[in-house]
C-alpha cells in the first residue's frame, strides 16, 4: 500500500484538488494500484497547488502544480515510485522554500491529516498542554510571559501580559476568545491553521483556559471561511470524544468548553471589543477602552481574547520552554512569524521565519519577484491598513520597531505586491472606500472621514483643483489617525498617506500639499 | 437553497432550539439564513418575541452584517473578492467581465433568478488570486474563460 496526499485545503481545492483526488482514485482502481489516499493539509506552496505528495522509503516526493488530467501520465511515469516526471518537485522537505522556513507554529501543517487527532499526536500534539496540567497556573503565563510571544493579530500587545491581567481578575466565569476574524486582504495564515491544523489551535486555547481558569471559550470564526468551520468542528468532536476537552481534561480537575461561532461579513468585527459586541448577538459596535477585555471582556467578565496564531504558537511554547521560542527573533520581536505572500508573486505562500529578515529577501528570494515579469512597484504590508513600502524601502527588516520606525506596520504578517500597473490613487481612494464600506459608525471621524475621503480622492483623481484636494485629504487624514475609536479609521490614513507620500506622481499636484 | 414559501414552522423551531444560547441572536440568525437563504420579515418579530428584544433591535443586527440577506436571492449567490490582493491580480477586469455577463451590479439578481452578485472583502485565497466563492466552493486565480466555466456548469446542473 502506497500512501499518497492530496491537500484539502480550501486554497488547493480552488485550484482544483478535489477532482485530482477523484481522479487518482478512480485511476488507481482500474488500474489495480493499492493506495491510500490521505487528504492532508497545505505545506504552503501555493504556486504549486493542487501538490501531490507520495510517500518513498527516502520521504515524500511532490509533485505540482496536478490538474486531474495530468494523473494518468503521473501514474505511467511511476509517480507511486516516486519517480521523476516534469512536475516532480523531488523530496517536498528538500524544496529550499520549505527547507529554509523555521517552521514551529506550522510545524505539523500540510504533513497531517488535519482532522486525525491521532495523526496530531503521533507529531508531538498535547505535549504542552501535558506540561501545563502539570503546572501552576502563574508558570504558564510566566512561560509564555518569558517567550516574548505579542499578539500575532497584528497589535503586538504582549501576550503574557494579558493573561496576568486574566489571571489576577477574580471571576466566577472567564473566557477565552479566539478571533478568527482574519478579514485582512493578503492573510490566510489563520485559514490555514484552522484548516490545516485545527488541534493546535484547540490546544493552545485549552492551556488558555488552565492558565487563567477560564472554563468556556469560544473561537469567533469570519463567514467566508467555511472549510475552516468544518475541519474546526470535527476536530472539537474529537478532542471532547478523547477527553481533551470537556468536563476533568485528562483526568485532571480543569474543564474547558469549546464552540465555534459565526460571524457575518463585518471587517470590523476582527477588532477585539466589536467582537465581543457581536459574540453577545449585537451589532459590532466597537466599544470604549477602558475597562479592558480581560477585566471586562464577553457577557462583562474576565476574557482573553488572541489572535489564531498567537493561540497556536503556545502548545510549543509550553512543549519546549518560553527560552526556546524567545531565541528565534531580534530585538523585542521574539519567535518567529508566519508571512503570506500574495498578490502578483510568482510564488506564493507561507513562510514561517524568525522575525528579521528583510522585506526584499521575502519578496525575491520567496516570492520570485512578480508573476507578471513586471518590476514591484509597491507593497502593503499588514492587510488593507498597513502603509504601501515602495522600492526603497524593500531592505526594512520584518520586525514590529523596523516598521513602526518607517511609519509602516508588520500588522498580521500579510505581504501584498504590486507590479508597476498600479494607479496609487485608486488604492488610496479604495482604502477609503473600504472604511466607509467597513466602518461600524460609533465615531464620526471614521464614519463620515471615509466618505469625505472617498469623494476627495475622486476629485483628486478627475483632476480638480488637486493641490486643495490634497491638503484636505492630509487634515482628513489627521482628524481620523487621531480621533477614531479604533484601528479601522485609525489606520486608514496608513494606506493612504503613504501611497501619497510615496508615489506623488499618481496623484498629480504641483507637490505642494 | 433559497424558499419565497418557507415554512414558519421550521422558524420557529430554530428559535426554540436555539434561544438560551448565550449570544442567541447569530446563531438564529445563520440558522434561518442557512434553512431558507435569506431572513424574512415575520422572522424578525418572531425572534424578537423569543429573546425579549425590539423588533427594532434585531433588524439593526441584521442590517449591520453584510452577509445576512433580507430579501430572497437567486439559487445561487456568487461572492466575488474586491480585496487588494485580487486588484493586484487583476479583479477590476474579472469584476467588469462578471457584471456584463449575468447583466447585474453587486445586491442584485439575475432576472432568471438565477444568481445574485455580492461583493465579500477577502476570501483568504489571496495567494491564487482572483477569488470567488460560489454556494461555499472557492474558486481561485479566476479568469474570464474560467468565470463561464464555472457559470454554465451551473446553469446546466439547475436548468
Amino acid at each position: 500500500m502506497i500512501t499518497v496526499y492530496v491537500p484539502c485545503d480550501s486554497s488547493a481545492l480552488a485550484l482544483g484538488a478535489e477532482a485530482v483526488a477523484n481522479a487518482l482514485q478512480l485511476e488507481a482502481a482500474r488500474r489495480n494500484l493499492d493506495i491510500s489516499l490521505v487528504r492532508n493539509g497545505s505545506r504552503g506552496l501555493y504556486w504549486l497547488e493542487p501538490m501531490v505528495e507520495v510517500e518513498t522509503p527516502e520521504g515524500r516526493v511532490a509533485y505540482g502544480p496536478v490538474q486531474a488530467g495530468d494523473v494518468a501520465g503521473l501514474l505511467d511515469a511511476g509517480m507511486l515510485q516516486g519517480s521523476p516526471h516534469a512536475l516532480s518537485q523531488g523530496l517536498t522537505a528538500e524544496i529550499p522554500w520549505l527547507k529554509n522556513q523555521e517552521r514551529l507554529t506550522f510545524a505539523r501543517v500540510g504533513i497531517t491529516n488535519p482532522v486525525s487527532l491521532e495523526d496530531y499526536i503521533a507529531h508531538d500534539g498535547y505535549r504542552g498542554l501535558k506540561n501545563a496540567l502539570d503546572m501552576a497556573p502563574a508558570a504558564i503565563v510566566d512561560t509564555v510571559t518569558e517567550s516574548g510571544l505579542r499578539g500575532r493579530g497584528g497589535a503586538a500587545f504582549p501576550t503574557g501580559i494579558k493573561w496576568r491581567t486574566v489571571l489576577n481578575t477574580p471571576a466566577d466565569q472567564k473566557y477565552i476568545v479566539c478571533n478568527a476574524d482574519e478579514g485582512d486582504s493578503g492573510t490566510f495564515s489563520d485559514r490555514m491553521i484552522m484548516e490545516c491544523d485545527p488541534f493546535v489551535l484547540i490546544e493552545g486555547m485549552t492551556i488558555a483556559g488552565i492558565a487563567v481558569g477560564a472554563t468556556r471559550g469560544y473561537i469567533y470564526l469570519r463567514i467566508e471561511y467555511p472549510h475552516a468551520e468544518t475541519a474546526l468542528n470535527a476536530a472539537i468532536e474529537a478532542a471532547l470524544a478523547a477527553g481533551y476537552l470537556g468536563d476533568s481534561i485528562l483526568g485532571s480537575s480543569h474543564s474547558f468548553h469549546l464552540e465555534v461561532r459565526m460571524g457575518a461579513g463585518a471587517y470590523v468585527c476582527g477588532e477585539e471589543t466589536s467582537l465581543l459586541e457581536s459574540l453577545e448577538g449585537k451589532r459590532g459596535l466597537v466599544r470604549f477602552k477602558p475597562p479592558l477585555p480581560a477585566i471586562k471582556g464577553l457577557f462583562g467578565q474576565p476574557t482573553i481574547i488572541n489572535n489564531v496564531i498567537s493561540l497556536a504558537s503556545v502548545p510549543i511554547i509550553l512543549d519546549k520552554g518560553g527560552k526556546f521560542y524567545a531565541d528565534y527573533g531580534m530585538g523585542r520581536s521574539r519567535g518567529t512569524l508566519p508571512l503570506q505572500l500574495a498578490g502578483n508573486l510568482k510564488r506564493t505562500g507561507l513562510v514561517e521565519k524568525a522575525f528579521g529578515m528583510t522585506l526584499r529577501e521575502l519578496l525575491y528570494d520567496y516570492g520570485g519577484g512578480s508573476a507578471s515579469g513586471r518590476p514591484i512597484r509597491a507593497v502593503q504590508v499588514g492587510g488593507p491598513l498597513g502603509s504601501y513600502l515602495p522600492e526603497s524601502q524593500f531592505d526594512t527588516p520584518l520586525d514590529y520597531e523596523a516598521f513602526a520606525a518607517i511609519w509602516a506596520v508588520l500588522g498580521h504578517g500579510g505581504v501584498v505586491a504590486f507590479d508597476d500597473t498600479v494607479d496609487m490613487a485608486r488604492m488610496a481612494r479604495y482604502a477609503m472606500e473600504f472604511c466607509a464600506v467597513e466602518s461600524c459608525g460609533k465615531c464620526t471621524p471614521c464614519r463620515i472621514g471615509s466618505t469625505r475621503g472617498v469623494e476627495v480622492m475622486d476629485k483628486v483623481i478627475a483632476g480638480e483643483d488637486r493641490d486643495a484636494q490634497l491638503h484636505l485629504l492630509r487634515d482628513l487624514s489627521d482628524t481620523m489617525l487621531n480621533g477614531s475609536l479604533c484601528a479601522l479609521g485609525g489606520m486608514t490614513p496608513y494606506p493612504v498617506l503613504s501611497a501619497l507620500n510615496h508615489f506623488p506622481e499618481d496623484f498629480g499636484g504641483t507637490g505642494k500639499a | 437553497m433559497t424558499q419565497t414559501n418557507w415554512d414558519r414552522g421550521a422558524v420557529a423551531q430554530i428559535i426554540e432550539d436555539k434561544k438560551t444560547m448565550p449570544g442567541a441572536l447569530l446563531p438564529i440568525l445563520h440558522a434561518i439564513q442557512n434553512q431558507i437563504g435569506w431572513i424574512p420579515g415575520e422572522a424578525v418579530t418572531d425572534i424578537a418575541e423569543a429573546l425579549n428584544l425590539s423588533r427594532a433591535e434585531v433588524h439593526g443586527v441584521i442590517s449591520f452584517y453584510h452577509y445576512f440577506l433580507t430579501t430572497p436571492p437567486g439559487k445561487h449567490v456568487l461572492y466575488l473578492c474586491r480585496a487588494e490582493a485580487c486588484q493586484a491580480m487583476g479583479s477590476e477586469n474579472l469584476e467588469a467581465h462578471v457584471r456584463e455577463k449575468l447583466g447585474i451590479d453587486y445586491h442584485e439578481t439575475t432576472a432568471d433568478g438565477q444568481f445574485t452578485l455580492e461583493p465579500m472583502y477577502c476570501l483568504g485565497n489571496c495567494a491564487c488570486s482572483p477569488s470567488l466563492m460560489i454556494n461555499r466552493n472557492v474558486h481561485g486565480r479566476v479568469t474570464p474563460e474560467r468565470f463561464d466555466a464555472i457559470i454554465s456548469e451551473l446553469r446546466e446542473y439547475t436548468a
